[in-house]
């Protein structure tokens, strides 16, 4: 990782008051990178949902097991990594919220809207076996050159130490 | 910016309650208080219930679902649940999720009373 970047991780116990803690602490990192409130709207409500996803869906809302929550910075891209204890599971399986017999659901909003919020999205298997949700923005000033919600970002972007 | 709980505090306007939400429709207390808001209106028969989310400036998706959840319980119980005076933020999430044609929307709480009669 070169002198450019900037790396943040926590863990989390899995509770409801975690949302909001990964919520305002991305929030600042956020703000301190440039977005504007649009953005950082955006940026807080797909950490919310991540989180939100780990708690309920992964961990099952077991208070034993961990969220792990962790930013990266680039020259690039803010880049956000929320990984749960689970069993994971395959976007291919997650339901159209959109669908006519989903629309009065009342839950399963939550990836469409990371994807919605987000210029990069993507779930792979994390190192707890369970599901790591990954996605990204672009700093505010580079070239946007992402559409919504499905590009690949996959292991390059796994959580790293700090140089 | 967190840190904004939800409240919520319900009048009549002739046959309709009006219930004023102010704050984050988000998990946890926020949702909840939304639940137990509208199970209180419809154990008193109330069904026919405006809700005012004027001073509402945040809803994650558990708080979209309590909304759906809302409307299918008193759509149940045969009335009718709309919605007040959307901020700009809960319009466009209502719209990305589709659920802005499902719900009856109102800017003018008038016309919103009338339309229930």
């Amino acid at each position: 990782m070169t002198d450019d970047n900037k790396h943040l991780e926590v863990v989390l116990d899995t509770r409801v008051e975690s949302v909001n803690l990964a919520e305002e602490m991305c929030l600042r990192v956020a703000e301190s990178a440039g977005f504007d409130e649009e953005m950082c709207y955006r940026i807080g409500m797909s950490v919310r949902e991540g989180v939100i996803n780990a708690f309920h869906y992964g961990n099952q809302e077991r208070p034993e097991k961990k969220i792990h929550l962790a930013v990266d910075i680039t020259p690039e891209k803010l880049v956000i990594h929320v990984m749960d204890e689970g069993k994971g599971f395959k976007l291919s399986d997650v339901p159209d919220p959109l669908a006519e017999e989903n629309i009065l659901s009342t839950s399963g909003r939550g990836i469409f809207l990371m994807r919605a919020f987000m210029d990069e999205f993507d779930v792979v298997p994390g190192t707890t076996g369970g599901a790591e949700i990954v996605m990204a923005k672009r700093l505010p000033g580079t070239e946007n050159g992402h559409s919504n919600g499905r590009s690949g970002t996959g292991g390059d972007n796994a959580p790293q130490k700090e140089a | 910016m967190c840190a904004m709980s939800l409240h919520a505090t319900y009048r009549d306007s002739g046959s309709v309650t009006v219930v004023d939400m102010g704050g984050r429709i988000v998990l946890g207390d926020g949702s909840a208080l939304l639940r137990k808001t509208i199970g209180q209106l419809l154990a008193d028969d109330r069904t026919k219930i405006l809700i005012n989310l004027a001073d509402v400036n945040y809803i994650d998706s558990s708080g979209i679902g309590e909304l759906v959840h809302a409307y299918t319980s008193v759509k149940t119980r045969g009335g009718e649940l709309k919605l007040l005076h959307l901020t700009k933020k809960v319009r466009d999430l209502l719209q990305i999720t589709k659920l802005y044609t499902v719900f009856d929307v109102y800017s003018d709480e008038t016309t919103a009373v009338r339309s229930f009669l």
